[in-house]
């Protein structure tokens, strides 16, 4: 019983994409960068739950809406923890992780203030040189742009 | 290959760095010429570098071609508001090929994305100078017969240096031994330590000269900044420690020479000026042959000698 409350904290979906294990923190740049803002359907957001593995965690319900992979893999810069389960009829139909991207185009923003990128209306380019430490190397001013620092665009 | 842009030192293999060496030898031998009869070159300095600018249109005018452009900003349409992307397109218009320098980072990388023909970048920012590094390792190949091998010193600013960068990576692919003597606030940064390892490629870090040139082949000097340091006695103190004076060159080799960039302070006295293994003037030369190299392999230039 306790245990289904808890499981119950936001409520379910039919269909639709359920992302969890969002860090608190990040949920609303999770929701700028998957661009929830601008979507119509039903979407119920849960925040500060508690969570064993992370403290504080996120989640996001979005009714009837199937992300492409890469689209949800932009979001493991700031979420790496985030789990994505797919779900059809109340139940889970896939489950899957993020992985931070080979090539990052747009969404974060380049460290470095004397980056051309950062005074004219450029989209940003870095490559991942490193996905587990999350560093990014921009394409146009070779610097790089590490996690302490990532600011979205 | 055509056509493609020079941004940075790392667009270039190894085999197009030799293939820069040996067409500035032939610009060498052969500095006047016809080859860009009838071409266009736009030389854009959103800042000024006068030494580096000159080179260029030198290089233009010995072979033959009309340059056109602007010496800084304040006299262009930039001032105006224009985007650099408007103005690139706009130029790229009227003529073959762009050599731009802009005191932003990633401006020459933007450009050669937006522009209707290549661009050659003569410095943007803190960020590359890949034209430096080429007429230095024209001027290295010259002395030492061979980029293969050398014990290469460099001195002064190896943190901020971008030159010193670009030539490190550039040195990795002919097996050196680098020497790094510098002010411990100057020290080269851990990025290239970590490349220089990935690569097997030996180097020491030292905090003054003592009599260490005996070995060397190459010392490549640079000017340290006081803007560098926070606190001027510390500046006061560091410019003088990395002084190169014609009484530490008593024992160095046959070979030995002494490049720098340009332009200097004070970090190589005076009287090394007269000393045989003094090379930056000669260096500044190979400039006009090594930019007159790479403008021919990007326009594709057909040399007949
Ligand atoms: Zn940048």
């Amino acid at each position: 019983m306790n245990k289904d409350r808890t499981k119950l904290q936001v409520s379910a979906i039919e269909s639709g994409t359920v992302i969890d294990h969002i860090p608190a923190n990040q949920l609303f740049k999770v929701i700028k960068i998957l661009k929830l803002d601008a979507i119509q359907n039903q979407i119920t957001f849960g925040t500060n739950l508690y969570s064993q593995r992370q403290g504080k965690k996120a989640i996001i319900k979005i009714s009837d809406v199937f992300f492409k992979e890469e689209e949800l893999n932009k979001i493991a810069l700031i979420a790496p923890t985030a789990k994505i389960n797919v779900i059809r009829n109340y139940e889970v139909a896939e489950k899957s992780v993020v992985e931070v991207p080979d090539l990052i185009v747009g969404i974060v923003k380049c460290v470095n203030p004397k980056c051309i990128t950062n005074h004219e209306q450029i989209v940003t380019r870095f490559t991942v040189i490193d996905k587990q430490r999350v560093e990014l190397k921009c394409h146009y001013c070779e610097k790089i742009t590490d996690q302490e620092h990532l600011k979205i665009s | 290959m055509k056509g493609k842009s020079l941004v940075s030192i790392t667009d270039y293999s190894k085999e197009e760095i030799l293939e820069i060496v040996r067409l500035s030898e032939k610009f060498e031998n052969n500095p006047v010429s016809d080859l860009l009869k009838g071409r266009v070159v736009a030389t854009l300095f959103f800042e000024p570098s006068t030494r580096t600018r000159l080179s260029f249109e030198s290089a233009v005018n010995y072979m033959g071609g009309k340059v056109i452009g602007f010496t800084d900003s304040s006299s262009s349409s930039v001032q105006k508001g224009e985007t650099l992307k408007d103005t690139i397109i706009t130029v790229s218009n009227y003529c073959d090929l762009i050599v731009m320098r802009h005191p932003l980072e990633g401006t020459a990388r933007y450009a050669s994305e937006v522009s209707a023909v290549p661009v050659i970048n003569a410095g943007d920012g803190a960020n590359q100078h890949p034209t430096q590094t080429l007429l230095d390792l024209y001027s290295i190949h010259k002395t030492q017969g061979t980029l293969e091998n050398l014990n290469i010193f460099m001195v002064g600013d190896l943190k901020y240096g971008r030159t010193v960068h670009s030539l490190l990576m550039a040195m990795t692919h002919f097996n050196p031994v680098f020497h790094f003597i510098s002010h411990e606030k100057l020290r080269i940064p851990e990025e290239y330590k970590i490349f220089l390892r990935q690569n097997n490629i030996p180097f020491f870090e030292y905090s003054d000269f003592a009599d260490r040139l005996a070995e060397a082949d190459i010392l490549y000097m640079t000017r340290v900044q006081r803007e560098r340091f926070s606190d001027p006695i510390e500046y006061e103190k560091t410019k003088d420690t990395y002084v190169l004076k014609s009484e530490m060159l008593v024992n160095v080799k046959d070979n030995f020479k002494i490049l720098h960039p340009l332009p200097r302070v004070n970090e190589v006295s005076i009287d090394v000026d007269d000393h045989p293994s003094a090379y930056y003037f000669p260096q500044t030369k190979n400039g006009v042959f090594a930019r007159q190299a790479i403008i021919a392999k990007i326009l594709g230039l057909k040399i007949d000698f």
